[in-house]
């Protein structure tokens, strides 16, 4: 009985998500398909909280729902000819679009299929906290350049190696990125005024 | 049979269900009180008596008339509209709202989920919120819920940063994002100059400076007066609700009312000491640790705060006039945001810079200074007639 209640809530979360994927694709209108997109990524919110994982649940609503929220007020701005928004899919679209899916498809389900999975039992408690808890801090520290250690499980502070520095250049290189796409955006985007002669 | 209720029944289902219900009707009554008080406030503030007899002297009984007229209202939908959509856009706007509330610690130990990332999830659910407010605008078919739906997209989404980044301070000085471990870190007097461990708005002039802006940012995020362009009544009838009425417009205003004082609870548990008073008064009285009445008397701590706060919100309210899009924009763009950037660099090089032995004493000195300049500055700065205005009232 236990064990069954996860499970429960696992199988309702997942066929909303499933169900809330397959209607944002089949969806003609961009609105709805949209709403259908906050539903499916809102129960995968559910399910990595259901997983323990909050952090990673709470940033998928947060990003997403601020990027679907984006894509509504884009797709009504730019294609609204009256209250609904129709869109027209070629049958070659569908096509070229379900062998780009089913492949990824089976990409994914293959690597899971041959990855070899912790028989279930088999993990102690205390490894289960190891490897869940105090992922974002570990993260944290990795992108300021602290890589977490843990030869052994033994978790040494002094002198760590130099050369080591955990995600610090990707995350600077990230970082510059998006600055230069920032401002990249607020010069396309900035009114072309000519300035008058002598001013 | 016993077993499976100790083990399964209880816990997996009867006590998340009887704390879900017990949040929802604190939550409604919240909604209740506040409209209330919201009429009385504006009455007063606009020298008239309010609601005055439905329940007595004081109309204790307005809003429970008001809702029973609301209920009893027909409910219509416009032939123009998205209908599914229109049907549950109040109901992902509510859901956003309560969502919050499982995560928010009311006293020490009371909450219903104790999150290792509280503050996180109660931005992130509440973000959810707006998503319903431009379903609503969209599917009403109505060029004027459109225009209030894509204001509040634009302000929302902008308010958002300087909100966030203001979190980040009391959450660096913490060092955790749990709100039950940053409330148990608060506890003790006002400012703990020893320390330095007193409310997290006293740690450093820049979390005070951090708790102001917040307080404008939260004041935003929940749409209400002077950033109100999403309702905007004198142009656009009114906003995004404008085509709602009886039961789903009831669950609107609910659902604002409760976010009212949702964001107030982040600010009171993140900067201005949960659930502690100024005083630590159990502990000179010597209530144990882990007593029922520390419980109680923490809860009432929180409520007096929270509707302090949200009295605030609506003394701003009825104090100022609304400002243009534009304005809300530059305000947020413009000033908000790099004024939150610069608390933010200077929250992160103070503790290096302020010596660790009396850090404690020079942010709570320094953060009391910021607090009497500011109110000196409000009183310097009220025009004489406001005060002459008051001694001559005339009833």
């Amino acid at each position: 009985m236990l064990d069954l209640w996860p499970q429960i809530l696992f199988w309702i979360l997942a066929v909303v998500t499933v169900v809330s994927s397959v209607a944002v694709v089949v969806a003609q209108n961009v609105v709805r398909a949209a709403v259908w997109l906050l539903f499916a990524l809102a129960g995968t919110a559910g399910l990595f909280f259901l997983m323990g994982a909050d952090f990673v649940g709470a940033t998928q609503l947060l990003i997403y729902v601020g990027g679907t929220l984006v894509l509504v007020v884009f797709g009504v701005m730019l294609t609204a000819r009256g209250p609904f928004v129709r869109m027209e899919t070629h049958s070659a679209e569908w096509t070229l679009a379900a062998v780009v899916g089913l492949a990824l498809f089976g990409l994914l389900a293959g690597s899971i299929l041959a990855a070899s999975w912790p028989e279930k039992g088999s993990l102690g408690p205390a490894e289960l906290n190891a490897t869940s808890s105090r992922t974002s801090l570990d993260l944290g520290l990795a992108f300021l350049g602290i890589p977490p250690q843990r030869a052994g499980g033994v978790e040494t502070t002094a002198g760590h190696d130099p050369a080591n520095i955990g995600y610090l250049l990707p995350f600077e290189i990230v970082s510059v990125h998006l600055l230069v796409v920032l401002i990249g955006a607020a010069y396309l985007a900035r009114s072309k005024r000519r300035r008058a002669r002598g001013v | 049979m016993l077993g499976s209720f100790q083990t399964f029944v209880w816990p997996f289902v009867l006590k998340p269900l009887i704390i879900c219900v017990a949040i929802m009707l604190f939550f409604q009554a919240q909604a209740i009180i506040f409209v209330w008080l919201e009429r009385k406030v504006s009455g007063r503030i606009q020298d008239r008596l309010g609601p005055t007899r439905v329940g007595g002297k004081f109309g204790w009984l307005q809003t429970i008339a008001d809702g029973v007229k609301l209920l009893l209202k027909e409910d219509l939908i416009p032939s123009e509209a998205d209908q599914p959509l229109f049907r549950i856009a109040p109901y992902i706007v509510l859901v956003g709202s309560f969502a919050a509330f499982l995560a928010l610690p009311f006293s020490d130990g009371w909450v219903a989920q104790n999150l290792n990332v509280a503050v996180f999830y109660i931005l992130a659910v509440m973000s959810v919120e707006v998503f319903g407010v431009i379903m609503a605008g969209y599917a009403s078919g109505s060029k004027w819920a459109l225009f209030g739906a894509m204001r509040e997209a634009a302000q929302v989404v902008s308010y958002e940063v300087p909100m966030a980044i203001c979190i980040v301070l009391p959450v660096m000085a913490a060092g955790t994002m749990n709100m039950t471990t940053a409330g148990r870190m608060q506890a003790g007097w006002l400012i703990n100059f020893r320390t330095g461990a007193g409310w997290l708005c006293f740690h450093d002039p820049f979390t005070f400076f951090a708790a102001m802006v917040y307080l404008v940012c939260a004041t935003a995020s929940v749409k209400r007066a002077p950033f109100d362009l999403a309702e905007a009544e004198s142009e656009l009838v009114a906003g995004f609700h404008t085509e709602y009425s009886g039961f789903r417009w009831l669950i609107f205003f609910m659902a604002e009312y409760a976010s009212m004082l949702a964001v107030s609870g982040i600010a009171i548990t993140m900067f201005w000491g949960a659930w502690n008073g100024p005083i630590p008064l159990c502990d000179l009285v010597g209530v144990p640790p882990g007593h029922w009445f520390r419980g109680l008397l923490g809860f009432l701590n929180f409520i007096v705060k929270g509707y302090f706060l949200v009295l605030v919100m609506m003394w701003v309210r009825w104090t100022l006039p609304r400002i243009r899009i534009d304005q809300v924009m530059k305000t947020c763009l413009k000033y908000l945001l790099p004024m939150s950037c610069f608390l933010l660099l200077g929250a992160a090089v103070w503790p290096v810079l302020v010596p660790t032995r009396f850090g404690g004493l020079i942010g709570g000195v320094a953060a009391a200074l910021v607090a009497l300049a500011i109110v000196a500055y409000g009183v310097a700065t009220t025009p004489a007639s406001a005060a002459q205005g008051r001694r001559q009232r005339v009833y």
